[in-house]
């Protein structure tokens, strides 16, 4: 069994904070294929189409038949680890600050022998269950767990590089005024985190939920207006040095296209709060978490938006919404280049259109807010960048990585 | 005009500016700060909403603008401390004169008086104040003049920054306001010029349910008169006697605006709190 991971002592204000180093960068392109593979949990492995032999490092041409038809497929995640080190010194940075660093060579089911991170409660030899992450850089990694779930698998040091956990750490969730928001708190509470910061627009205004909200253990409502940026400042100036992830629940829906009546007002409305709110944020906390990447258990380690998947492609229904979320899933690719130096990760959640009183007139299936709590929890305890809610969202993503051409005019007709 | 009247009117403008240089006219600011924690008029939110005062930082003596400082400002004409024009409201539409860049400008310079009902008004948060409430009032005070702004104190400023300010629950806001035959006897038997009031509109929180719905807003601005709303400090003004200075911004076609409301009292002699 892994050593449970206990609550941080209070930060020693004498000490420097651990600069955040971070792992190898550079990647072939043929590896950021698999990245992309490991950023929606996939273990996925380059297989060849002529002669069927699965390879990896990931690489131009079949290392068996020389064969360039080389595409990544989900494989059988199964093996046995049959042999350990632990790399104990190193000249890498990154490394240097976290060992000792155990590793194996993994026999993989699927035909292959490779090296991989060694999970701290992986018996020797031994069978394993292999997962595909991103590291601090963005780059996947292989790295072989217990086949079985052992105790306090998560707390692992090596794995804990590799996810975002919720535990003990310090959440800001923006917006509390709605049901997502409220799921999201409830469901962080329960993953054990330290504090919840529920951010609260207009306080003055009564909504539903609020005694619920503020009955879940370890939550605290602060007025949080994102689309205000003296209240953003204001929040950051507060408790924007002890965030360590932030969750922004805040999405401005209403349906409508081009033509709609008062289109240009109830539009500005919804990239004020989906583009520039998401920006005021980034903007206000980005430049401490990034600070704060390596600061021990509660490091700062993930910024996650919850945003439409219309984000992918418009649904005219509902025209400019999507027109905001697609702006969004821009903003955040550029966060997410922004906050890679400091190893805090910018995980997106894209969800189907959520039952709620703006989609009272939309056909089911429709995605309640605690299956968006559920996914975001396992976003960022399994690490995983890009993730899906509901039907409607992974099928409009299957369709999208096909043709998005093909997927516009799915969506318009 | 003759030379005579000229002259006193040169006389009486010169005493004027002597008096608020030695304090014996008082500027007394009935002006909220506008800030973007303000809260604006709910609406249901199907309606196009109002938005809230906001203020973006364009520079501050930095990389963006070293040797000055400014901001981008942003808000509705109703956010705030904030002047009504008669086509905010359907009955004004077809009014002559009615926005905000064609008001006549010896309108927003005037007389006011100050009905005080903020002990009502602390009593029953839907206080309505009627003709009956008007006509008590102008026995003990006098009758309310022709072109005079009547300022109707409920003391709802001071709920400013608490949740009481707009009152909201779940069958909508709790404020106080006048009653539609108030409004038709201050309008038709009173001529007045406006109607100024502490809470977020010039109706009451209710108003909704009145009838005309909305009596202040209708009745005032069918008949070219004007609303302010989102006063301060209206308890340091007399009964009588203050002049209050309210010019909105020149929006074209505006429907209204925020502004700075000051009001020119006899001093009491105390310094303000």
């Amino acid at each position: 069994m892994t050593e449970p991971v206990g609550p941080p002592p209070k930060k020693d204000p004498q000490k420097v904070t651990r600069p955040p180093e971070l792992p190898p960068l550079q990647r072939s392109r043929a590896s950021l294929k698999q990245a992309a593979w490991a950023a929606r949990g996939v273990f996925a492995l380059q297989v060849c189409g002529v002669c069927g032999k699965a390879s990896y490092p990931p690489r131009d041409a079949c290392p068996g038949c020389l064969s360039d038809d080389l595409d990544f497929r989900p494989v059988d995640d199964r093996g046995t680890v049959i042999a350990q080190t632990v790399i104990r010194s190193s000249t890498d940075l990154y490394f240097r600050q976290r060992t000792p660093w155990r590793v194996g060579l993994v026999r993989l089911d699927c035909g292959l022998s490779i090296v991989a991170h060694l999970h701290g409660d992986v018996a020797v030899p031994g069978p394993v269950r292999m997962v595909a992450k991103l590291d601090k850089s963005g780059n996947a990694v292989l790295m072989a767990l217990p086949a079985t779930e052992s105790d306090n698998m998560t707390d692992d040091p090596e794995y804990r590089e590799l996810t975002a956990s919720p535990r003990h750490r310090r959440i800001l969730v923006t917006d509390g005024r709605g049901a997502v928001g409220q799921a999201v708190a409830n469901a962080l509470s329960k993953a054990g985190a330290s504090a919840i910061f529920v951010g609260v627009a207009e306080p003055w205004k009564p909504f539903s939920g609020m005694d619920g909200l503020k009955a879940i253990p370890n939550v605290q409502t602060l007025p949080l207006d994102l689309t205000d940026t003296t209240s953003v400042t204001e929040l950051a100036g507060e408790i924007g040095g002890k965030t360590d992830i932030i969750v922004n629940t805040a999405d401005h829906v209403r349906p409508g296209g081009i033509f709609g009546d008062g289109s240009l007002v109830t539009s500005r409305d919804a990239f004020d709060v989906n583009v520039f709110g998401l920006q005021r944020l980034a903007q206000a906390f980005g430049p401490a978490m990034r600070g704060r990447g390596a600061d021990g258990i509660n490091s700062a380690a993930a910024f996650v938006d919850v945003l439409p998947v219309y984000a992918l492609a418009n649904l005219p229904d509902f025209g400019f919404y999507s027109a905001s979320a697609a702006a969004r899933h821009s903003l955040l690719q550029c966060l997410r280049a922004e906050m890679r130096a400091g190893g805090v990760r910018v995980m997106s959640v894209f969800t189907g259109p959520v039952d709620d009183d703006w989609r009272q007139h939309v056909p089911p299936p429709k995605v309640a807010p605690g299956q968006i709590a559920k996914v975001v929890v396992r976003a960022l305890e399994e690490g995983i960048e890009e993730s899906f809610v509901g039907d409607i969202a992974t099928d409009i993503a299957a369709r999208f990585l096909d043709d998005p051409k093909v997927l516009e005019r799915e969506l318009s007709q | 005009m003759s030379e005579e009247a000229k002259s006193n009117a040169r006389d009486v403008l010169e005493q004027l500016a002597a008096n608020i240089r030695t304090g014996g006219v008082e500027i007394v600011d009935l002006t909220h700060t506008l800030a973007p924690d303000f809260p604006v008029m709910a609406l249901p939110p199907e309606f196009g909403q109002c938005q809230p005062f906001r203020i973006e930082e364009v520079s501050r003596y930095d990389g963006r603008g070293p040797g000055w400082y400014w901001n981008n400002i942003s808000m509705s004409e109703h956010a705030g401390t904030h002047f009504d024009a008669p086509a905010h409201w359907i009955s004004g539409r077809n009014l002559p004169g009615n926005t905000v860049d064609d008001l006549p400008l010896d309108k927003l310079i005037g007389p006011a008086v100050v009905l005080d009902f903020s002990a009502e008004s602390a009593a029953d948060e839907d206080f309505l104040l009627t003709q009956a409430h008007l006509e008590t009032w102008e026995e003990a005070n006098g009758v309310i003049d022709d072109g005079t702004w009547v300022l109707f104190r409920t003391d709802w400023s001071k709920h400013l920054g608490i949740a009481k300010y707009l009152n909201l629950r779940d069958d909508g806001a709790h404020s106080p306001g006048p009653a539609p035959d108030a409004m038709e006897f201050l309008v038709k038997e009173r001529g007045i010029v406006g109607f100024g009031v502490e809470t977020v509109g010039t109706d009451a929180g209710q108003g909704s349910h009145l009838s005309p719905p909305y009596p202040a807003h209708y009745i005032l601005h069918g008949h070219g008169r004007y609303g302010l709303q989102c006063l301060n400090a209206l308890d340091r003004l007399p009964v009588r006697g203050a002049v209050i200075f309210a010019a909105p911004l020149k929006i074209r076609n505006g429907s209204g605006s925020p502004l700075r409301v000051l009001a020119m009292v006899p001093a009491r002699g105390e310094k303000p709190t």
